[in-house]
């Protein structure tokens, strides 16, 4: 009981420090003038009709190097950590019972459906919201949806690992060429082509499908290294 | 802009309900699945907000995949907080 009245009192501070600091920002009312800069800018020069997407990559490119680092970080940390080789004769413990017959078949239908809508999110990351990042983890919650439902669909690792290397390489070696050029990490040296066009904002277009791949790769993997330890019965079989 | 305040009322509420219930209840599995509504309600939020992009990240990161790694921990694990005897979760997977 006295936990209960701890934890409250603490949300209770956190909020009302929360709000003390908010209700110094008057809401809603324009105060910063970078922003300008990015709404003029984005359009104008670089062709991105996204503005967020060209903060992120051209703008703010390095830091997007360290988020993409981070993820595959965590899913290396998780995967050294979790993972571990079959042994032999051991059975395949994702789930006991076959599931249902309407998830099957509402899986096979939704399944290809979710995938093309992630490819669809970061294909026109710089022309409607969403981008490498939200795309991936669409596929990434499409397989998950496949893994969960049926026992024998198998998620190849080395395939994964390769997607998440080549895509890698591929992001780090398009910004090093705008460092080559003598500008800075990933500045934009293709043609910027036409505002509004799918092919429009430079190197955007093949950075996000770089980031997707990495993040769908490397999410599923993370999904399936977790699933695959799933071992409910373990605790019987030792006693 | 005035048409926007009844759903803003309704995620209001849906959200901070599911909030408190999940601190609230004991049994681990309800706490989660209403984690995930939180993020539901938070995603529309910022859809309402004119967020899209992070309403995207927030819809397919914190409703779909991490309330998924969370049950799969639960399943693992125990289903039920132990108000009594913290440490009975410790003491069953010592068993592996």
């Amino acid at each position: 009981m006295i936990k209960k009245i701890l934890i409250f009192i603490l949300l209770a501070v956190v909020g009302y420090s929360l709000v003390d600091v908010f209700s110094y920002i008057p809401f809603g009312e324009h105060r910063d003038t970078v922003g300008d800069f990015y709404l003029q800018q984005s359009p104008e020069t670089l062709k991105v009709a996204n503005t967020v997407t060209s903060i992120v990559v051209n703008f703010r490119g390095f830091d997007t190097l360290g988020e993409v680092t981070v993820l595959f970080l965590a899913a290396l940390g998780l995967s050294s950590i979790m993972y571990r080789r079959k042994r032999k004769g051991e059975k395949d413990v994702r789930a006991k019972k076959p599931s249902s017959r309407i998830l099957q078949v509402g899986a096979q239908i939704i399944f290809p459906l979710v995938v093309v809508l992630g490819a669809y999110v970061f294909i026109h990351g710089h022309l409607t919201p969403g981008g490498g990042f939200q795309g991936g983890a669409i596929i990434a919650t499409a397989s998950l949806l496949m893994l969960i439902t049926y026992r024998k669909f198998k998620v190849n690792h080395n395939t994964i690992s390769w997607i998440e290397s080549i895509a890698g390489v591929a992001f780090v070696s398009i910004g090093m060429v705008g460092l080559l050029k003598g500008m800075s990490f990933l500045e934009n040296f293709l043609p910027t082509g036409e505002l509004n066009s799918l092919l429009s904002g430079g190197v955007i277009g093949i950075i996000y499908v770089a980031v997707g791949f990495k993040v769908a790769a490397e999410l599923t993997g993370v999904i399936d290294t977790v699933l695959l330890n799933n071992r409910p019965d373990s605790n019987n079989e030792n006693n | 802009m005035t048409w926007l305040i009844i759903p803003i009322i309704v995620l209001v509420i849906l959200t901070v309900g599911a909030a408190i219930y999940a601190v609230v209840t004991k049994n681990l599995l309800y706490a989660v699945v209403s984690t995930g509504l939180i993020s539901l309600g938070l995603s529309l939020f910022f859809f309402i907000l004119q967020a899209p992009d992070v309403a995207l990240t927030e819809a397919a990161i914190g409703v779909a995949l991490t309330t998924i790694i969370f049950i799969i921990t639960i399943r693992n694990t125990t289903q039920y907080e132990d108000e009594e005897n913290d440490n009975s979760a410790v003491k069953g997977g010592s068993n592996d």
